[in-house]
């Protein structure tokens, strides 16, 4: 039993990490019909950055606020960098879907290529607050205190975004744009404030995986945003491109999968399951999970 | 006789390797309604998106006195051009009052003039504009167009799909707001353009073959059917 | 008239490939040593497998329209298969070559069957998921086959004499040529015959070739079991020219290098992913040398430390041609460089627009 509360609590964890990068993929591709492939880069450089600022600010004496303080500056790095690339190199190839989804696949290799060659492909060990190793225990599981930091986090956003998407005049615009964007510039809105801004946002929620994901390994190395982000692709899939809700169904289904059938049956076989699992959803439902609309 | 509100001068506009607009130059006089008229796919709602800026033209369009033709649609939107699509294009997910709310460009959105043309407007606000019926849906896009106040309207088939008693309904609503507005209507129901319009556009061959008043031309029967290829007063 | 004066280039050009082993002459650091040594004829011969599997690939994104995110997993069934068969299982060269054609047909038949019910997106994420799933499975490492991140060498007790030893890497050399021109011809035969009309016009317009009554699925997995089989073939060139395989051949990130290389050389020629290949390959091995040159290192530390990456200058270079040169370095040898990038995801725009934005 205990060890059935571990897995799903280390599923929902995982299923976090996933709807983080899930919801900015799936907002940029609902919205702006680009699919980001150095999204992998934004996790990266959220990770590193956060991981680099920490070891500059001696300053601050505990250990806890350092941690905090350097992860705020991982989390502005993704937001400044989710913005640049919309405009400098999304921008102007507007309407010409290929080519964006190609210039992405581009950087991608070009920032990873550079963090391995500022920092080295070696993994780092990365700053997590003592108390984050600890263990609670729940219904007899010992279940380290980061899984819950996770799920919260993504609860958060998840919380964050969606209030963001009802109540606000872009978060209007964004729900509208992913249903018809032309039919938006036809009401004299310039929707190109909303793509840095979705750029933007998708950037922050990255780097939070990023930094998430340091604490949930112990470590980090320059690939491992990368091989996040596949599943992040199949969560995104299932879930159906430009939901929000349909991604965090998709990311919980996902990460408790992996989890339960890495242990039940063998090693391995979780992965080989997720992807079956898309495999699946897409030749039943190719919208995946979800219709078209942003909620 | 003063400047005409539209100007389009040679527009020429391709579809994929297909020339629809082959040179199209008309002028839309400032208040009433001009109807632009046509076979089907003739090029009419190709003409009305390509004022837009939804749809690149080559030529001039000149609104007010200013060259609009290679603006963004939203900044040519921003000059007072409401639009009124074919097919409605409201935002299904959305809430009616929302919808509204989406088409707010200033401070000054006329939620009054649009819940008195739609009272039902104001009872549906909450409900998603995905569950409308067409003739509901159809208010929206109108509803949502008039919420600010235009140079020019433009509107596509307002009355496609809808029963006869809402054909009515809409006519009505567009012959009040064309009393204050000036529109640029494409129409099939030639009963409407006959009650609403005081001149008109033939499209034909991607190009103009007839521009003046709406009478003259529809009170001809033979050259109403050599240029549209109907019957007088129907229309579907 | 151009078609034989195509067809003369091209003759000409293999003709003075195949004589390159007969070359005994410096190379000035172009390759780290003289062109017909040992060294070079591999990495040429690496460069000459690459662009045929990069042709593969264009045949299937380039011509047909095809944007499969999966194609590095018939290329590494090649890889494997060879490797494994004659060293784990101890079959003979014959019968592992053998075995790998069997299933360099009837994998793609059957995944292709598959995937090609969905297009656009859809299709380029369930090739992505079955590349993912067997770069997963020779990770797992069942019964010791596939040697996890260890790889597995080719047993070259197995081999012929001729492809053992350094002295014979010149036999390697033509043979990864006769690869290219194996899938040169058949390539340029395939996209000008009937069927190969067929899959130009499904990547313009599939609903039209619907319309007109063909059938695009049978076209569709026609290309891809063609394509797919084609770069198993590559797969076995490679894993003689490099000795074993490894599991860097399965991951997706191979498969954008191929997208990477096919873009280079300019999508939709005949030639142009050919020398995106080479160049991908080149650069790929080469620029690591040269960034340990004197010149790049007496740069700067921040102009220094990133050139000496080949992805970044890879990357970079992709990004720049997207932007400047969407023929590709194909678009360079014709008077108008051709756009690339038609219209073959699902928009979810209306495609007018699109369509509009290329007047």
């Amino acid at each position: 039993m205990d060890t059935f509360v571990l897995l799903t609590i280390t599923g929902l964890a995982l299923g976090a990490m996933y709807f983080l990068i899930a919801s900015g993929l799936s907002l940029i591709y609902g919205l702006m019909g680009v699919l980001n492939f150095a999204h992998g880069a934004f996790i990266t450089v959220g990770t590193y950055a956060t991981w680099f600022s920490e070891t500059k600010l001696d300053a601050i004496g505990s250990s806890p606020l350092r941690f905090l303080v350097a992860a705020a500056i991982g989390l502005a790095a993704g937001a400044v960098l989710g913005a640049l690339v919309e405009i400098v190199l999304i921008r102007p190839l507007y309407l010409r879907h290929i080519e964006q989804a190609l210039v992405t696949v581009g950087l991608s290799f070009v920032l990873i290529a550079l963090v391995e060659a500022i920092w080295g492909p070696t993994e780092r060990i990365y700053p997590t607050p003592k108390w984050m190793y600890e263990t609670t225990t729940i219904l007899g599981a010992q279940i380290p205190n980061d899984r819950f930091v996770e799920i919260a986090a993504a609860a958060g956003v998840l919380l964050a975004l969606l209030g963001f998407l009802r109540y606000t005049r872009y978060g209007l615009i964004i729900r509208a744009g992913v249903e018809n964007r032309a039919m938006v510039t036809a009401l004299g809105i310039d929707v190109k404030k909303a793509f840095t801004l979705v750029f933007a946002i998708g950037g922050v929620a990255a780097a939070l995986a990023g930094v998430l994901a340091g604490v949930y390994y112990g470590s980090v190395d320059p690939t491992q945003g990368t091989s996040l982000l596949i599943f992040a692709f199949i969560v995104t899939v299932i879930g159906g491109l430009g939901s929000l809700t349909g991604a965090a169904v998709a990311a919980v289904t996902v990460g408790l999968l992996q989890q339960y059938a890495n242990y039940y049956a063998s090693s391995g076989t979780g992965d080989l399951a997720v992807v079956l699992l898309l495999a699946l959803t897409l030749l039943v439902r190719p919208g995946g999970l979800a219709p078209k609309v942003a909620h | 006789m003063s400047d005409p509100l539209l100007s389009v001068r040679d527009l020429h506009v391709y579809l994929g390797p297909s020339h629809v607009l082959q040179g199209v130059s008309f002028d839309v006089p400032k208040g009433g309604v001009t109807a632009l008229l046509g076979r089907n796919g003739v090029g009419k709602t190709t003409t009305l998106r390509s004022l837009l800026g939804l749809v690149r033209p080559r030529g001039s369009v000149v609104l007010d006195g200013q060259d609009i033709a290679r603006l963004p649609t939203h900044r040519i939107v921003g000059r007072g051009v409401g639009y009124v699509p074919e097919d409605r294009d409201v935002f299904a997910g959305l809430t009616v009052k929302e919808n509204l709310e989406l088409a707010e460009r200033n401070g000054n959105a006329r939620y009054d003039l649009v819940y008195e043309l739609f009272p039902e407007l104001r009872e549906r606000g909450e409900q998603k504009a995905g569950t409308l019926s067409g003739g509901q849906q159809q208010m929206v896009a109108i509803g949502r167009a008039l919420l600010n106040e235009n140079r020019i309207l433009l509107v596509d088939e307002p009355t496609k799909g809808l029963a006869p008693l809402l054909v009515t309904e809409v006519a009505r609503v567009l012959e009040r707001v064309s009393e204050t507005e000036t529109m640029l209507l494409v129409e099939q129901n030639l009963g409407v353009v006959k009650r609403i319009a005081r001149d008109a556009i033939v499209l034909d061959g991607g190009r103009v073959t007839y521009a003046g008043p709406a009478e003259e031309l529809l009170s001809d029967p033979a050259r109403v059917r050599s240029l549209l290829g109907v019957s007088g007063a129907g229309g579907h | 008239m151009k078609r034989a004066f195509g067809i003369l280039i091209a003759v000409a050009v293999f003709g003075l490939l195949a004589l390159v082993p007969k070359i005994s002459v410096g190379t000035h650091g172009v390759f780290s040593s003289e062109l017909n040594s040992p060294g070079t004829l591999q990495l040429l011969g690496l460069m000459l497998v690459f662009g045929g599997v990069a042709l593969t690939y264009d045949l299937l994104f380039g011509f047909t329209g095809l944007l499969s995110f999966g194609h590095a997993l018939y290329f590494a069934v090649g890889v494997y298969l060879t490797a494994i068969a004659t060293t784990r299982w101890d079959w003979s060269l014959g019968q592992a070559l053998g075995f790998t054609a069997l299933v360099g047909i009837l994998l793609p038949l059957v995944l292709g069957t598959v995937s090609l019910r969905v297009g656009g997106i859809a299709f380029a994420m369930v090739t992505l998921a079955f590349a993912e799933a067997g770069s997963i499975l020779v990770d797992k490492n069942p019964h010791g086959w596939t040697g996890g991140e260890e790889g597995v060498p080719v047993a070259y007790q197995k081999l012929p004499e001729a492809f053992v030893g350094v002295l014979n890497t010149k036999n390697l050399y033509w043979l990864a040529l006769g690869y290219l021109a194996v899938v040169f011809v058949l390539v340029n035969w395939a996209v000008d015959s009937s069927p190969g009309r067929v899959w130009q016009a499904i990547r313009e317009n599939e609903r039209r070739v619907e319309i007109l009554g063909l059938q695009p699925f049978r076209f569709k997995l026609m290309a891809f079991v063609l394509s797919a089989f084609l770069a198993t073939a590559g797969g076995v060139v490679y894993v003689l020219l490099i000795g074993g395989a490894t599991p860097q051949v399965t991951t997706p990130s191979f498969t954008l290098a191929l997208l990477l290389m096919v873009v280079i050389g300019g999508t939709g020629t005949r030639w142009g992913a050919v020398l995106g290949g080479a160049v991908y390959t080149f650069l790929d091995n080469r620029l690591l040398d040269w960034s340990d040159s004197e010149r790049i290192q007496d740069l700067p530390n921040v102009l220094s430390t990133p050139l000496s990456e080949p992805l970044f200058v890879l990357g970079t270079l992709f990004i720049l041609l997207v932007y400047f040169l969407p023929g590709g370095l194909a678009g360079l040898a014709r008077l108008r460089p051709r756009r690339s990038g038609v219209a073959l995801l699902d928009e979810p725009v209306a495609t007018v627009e699109a369509e509009l934005e290329r007047v």
